[in-house]
């Protein structure tokens, strides 16, 4: 039994070294916060195979509080985030509308 | 052989399966070219991977208290597991930035607006 928990130690531990490359590559804001997504899964896996090992329910709060609020990141920041391309848009939208103004007054 | 080893055995194994969904849902993220297919290769193995190892380790515990905790675990990743998949693919979608040429059907494109065209809806045009 203690093998395939091993296994499935070095498993997750490879799919969070894979994440956080990931995570450190890019290229855009939003791979980063899919792949912050991804390693909260994987702690969540790490914390379930934690509680296998050591045969105790302690961990299981922090897994479910974990599941609660590890979408809340990607959510708030997708929200917020805004391309190079969108902030230029806005900014000459902005523009041409100060232009109109002052052809008016 | 025991029953209880029987089932930690059992338990064992599927948390290996949960633990090899979450490592494809890494190799996904890091093979796939665009924001899209890697969130497509990110959100489900990883769900799937967590239902499979939460299950192995109720196997193992066989405490009433674990199970309700983790079922609860459980609804939580696929309560949320879609609304941050939404927004992330909204704001791809609105940025640019995924494969046009790869789609093989675009329904938002017919009210959606570009660079060169501008605002197309009304909301937009008000802003």
């Amino acid at each position: 039994m203690i093998v395939v928990i091993s296994l499935a130690g070095v498993m997750l531990f490879a799919a969070a070294c894979l994440v956080v490359w990931r995570m450190m590559t890019g290229p855009s804001p939003l791979d980063r916060i899919v792949a912050s997504d991804v390693l909260v899964g994987i702690v969540i896996a790490a914390v379930g195979l934690y509680s296998v090992l050591a045969r105790n329910s302690t961990g299981l709060p922090i897994l479910l509080g974990l599941s609660l609020v590890g979408f809340s990141g990607a959510v708030g920041v997708a929200r917020l985030i805004a391309s190079p391309s969108t902030v230029r848009r806005r900014f000459d939208r902005r523009q041409a509308r100060q232009e109109e103004d002052s052809d008016d007054a | 052989m025991t029953l209880d080893q029987i089932l930690d055995l059992a338990g064992a194994v599927v948390i290996a399966f949960g633990a090899f969904f979450c490592l494809a849902a890494a190799v996904g993220l890091v093979r796939f070219p665009d924001v899209m297919t890697r969130m497509h290769a990110a959100t489900k193995p990883i769900v799937f991977g967590l239902i499979l190892v939460l299950i192995g380790v109720t196997l193992t515990l066989r405490d009433p208290k674990a199970f309700s905790l983790l079922g609860l675990a459980v609804l939580l990743q696929m309560l949320t597991a879609p609304a941050s998949g939404h927004l992330v693919s909204r704001t791809a979608y609105r940025d640019g930035e995924w494969d046009a040429e790869g789609a093989v059907v675009d329904e938002l494109a017919a009210d959606s607006w570009t660079p060169e065209t501008g605002p197309q809806t009304t909301r937009d045009a008000e802003r």
